[in-house]
């Protein structure tokens, strides 16, 4: 483990209570990581910025991790982590705009994140601002209808500075079978890599296709 | 050609599309033609995004999030209980502003069956925190509510119908319109319930209370109208029935008020016909409401 996990870690062993342990925390890791290293524009003392990428966290469930992330990058003190789903704190078991900087949506209610992440990209392009969004879901999120909708949308209108990233840890009750090639057939550009390999996973997001949105499917395979 | 809420939401949102670039159009495959041109001329501002009602307003919302006063539009119970989480998570929590404008009030569209009534629009919505909804009564009221509203950065619900009053009255958003003074009572009504309620009334010695914003209600035009009535209110509402009680008890906590509403009832419609055959059938006409307020106001001497 590199210095910036360890630190990682630490921030997040600041949090009190069980729910930090949550896998699915743990299984966005690798991604949030590469995405605030190497992938994401942003700049944490402006974060409302116009010149910064979105990012919204779809999925909400175990925002730990991104908690600690922006907490590593200065968005707010790491201080807010020992106040981690605590009543004098910021920091919910789901992220909110409102109360903490570096959240671009609020989210919770799995099916929400992707349709909203097409209004930002499409307000975006409206003003001229050639920054791009992403958005992460999960597998368990994309039993969802408003997802199977959204992804439609997107690839109907050939939405290329969208990217999709699903988590996909198996914790969907249905199967959902090959995810890359079904969003292929609605027109996606469509890469799965694991997603523990930092190298592969920042390969997957720094080549989005041009004329189409794009997803890259994160495998975290449980035990693996 | 008549002018309906209808036409002149589209003339009036054509103009916003047309002379303020933060205005975003969010359709859902309804009133497509209504606003071809707007789909051709600002094609980075407005989207069909097709029969996806969820994906309409967590989309609306997007463009909320970068600065944008989104309106979204389609039938009543498509953009109101379809989405109502989206509107509730998206809008309400987000404390994101934005306009939702519906047609098939009730049962404007009374001869496609229950999925296609909107009778629990408002109720349903004023359950949400935070939330704005108007009930316009002619294409003018509609107009000026949509205006009134437009960018003051709350979510907002105005409810179009097919229903309406033949003269318009010049309404404020959030404020009842003092439409006649009585002694034996008030009767509160909204939107296209006016007319009628005016015929119900006729000389009875009652308050007229015209409402077109029903969330937030004016407790306080209410209240200021019962010392020159008796505690009699009467409420007649559109939607199901009951919508404004807990806001008129609210507003009258500290007077042993009686409270009457008058709307269309919590059951399932079975019957296909034109909006006039579904008010004749439930006594939401002149006549029907008439006899009920009559009823209530004898029931409360004996």
């Amino acid at each position: 483990m590199n210095s910036d996990k360890e630190q990682l870690m630490t921030l997040m062993n600041l949090a009190p209570g069980d729910e930090k342990h949550e896998p699915s925390a743990y299984a966005t890791l690798n991604v949030l990581s590469v995405l605030y290293d190497s992938i994401l524009n942003y700049d944490a003392a402006n974060p409302l910025s116009d010149d910064r990428d979105r990012f919204i966290m779809s999925k909400g469930h175990g925002p730990l991790v991104l908690y600690a992330i922006l907490a590593q990058k200065g968005f707010f003190p790491p201080s807010e982590l020992t106040k981690f789903m605590a009543w004098e704190g910021i920091l919910g078991g789901h992220p909110d705009r409102l109360r903490v900087p570096g959240i671009e949506a609020s989210t919770g209610s799995l099916g929400h994140g992707l349709p909203m992440a097409i209004g930002v990209a499409l307000g975006l392009r409206a003003k001229g601002i050639s920054r791009r969004v992403y958005v992460l879901i999960g597998d368990g999120e994309a039993n969802e209808g408003s997802i199977w909708e959204a992804v439609l949308l997107a690839g109907d209108i050939g939405l290329a500075s969208l990217t999709t990233i699903l988590i996909d840890n198996r914790s969907s009750s249905r199967d959902l079978g090959n995810i890359a090639a079904k969003f292929k057939t609605f027109g996606w550009d469509a890469k799965t890599v694991d997603g523990r390999d930092e190298a592969a996973i920042a390969a997957a997001l720094a080549s989005p296709a041009a004329d189409r949105p794009s997803l890259v499917v994160a495998e975290v395979l449980p035990n693996a | 050609m008549p002018d309906t809420m209808r036409d002149r939401m589209s003339d009036v949102v054509g103009e916003l599309l047309a002379t303020d670039q933060s205005t975003a159009l969010v359709l859902a495959d309804i009133s497509t033609s209504h606003f071809r041109d707007s789909l051709r001329d600002y094609p980075e501002r407005v989207i069909n995004v097709g029969i996806m009602e969820q994906t309409a307003v967590s989309l609306a919302a997007g463009f909320a999030l970068e600065g944008f006063h989104p309106i979204v539009h389609t039938i009543a119970p498509f953009v109101t209980e379809r989405p109502f989480e989206q509107i509730k998570d998206d809008f309400c929590y987000q404390g994101l502003g934005g306009t939702f404008v519906s047609i098939g009030a009730s049962y404007d569209y009374g001869t496609s069956g229950m999925t296609h009534h909107g009778c629990a629009d408002v109720p349903i919505l004023k359950t949400l925190p935070g939330m704005q909804i108007c009930v316009p009564g002619t294409p003018d009221e509609f107009e000026m509510l949509l205006r009134q509203t437009y960018r003051n950065g709350a979510p907002t619900y105005i409810r179009t119908s097919t229903q309406r009053n033949s003269t318009s009255r010049p309404v404020d958003f959030g404020r009842l319109h003092l439409e006649r003074e009585g002694r034996d009572g008030v009767v509160v009504t909204v939107g296209p319930m006016l007319d009628r309620t005016l015929a119900a009334v006729g000389d009875l010695d009652l308050t007229v209370l015209y409402a077109t914003t029903v969330a937030p209600f004016d407790e306080e035009t209410l209240r200021n109208a019962l010392p020159r009535a008796s505690p009699n209110v009467v409420l007649v509402e559109p939607y199901y029935e009951g919508g404004l009680v807990p806001d008129i008890a609210r507003a009258l906590q500290a007077v042993p008020a009686r409270i009457a509403a008058i709307g269309v009832p919590h059951r399932v419609l079975e019957r296909y016909g034109p909006p006039e055959r579904h008010d004749q059938e439930l006594g939401l006409t002149a006549e029907g409401i008439g006899t009920r307020i009559r009823g209530f106001l004898n029931s409360g001497t004996q």
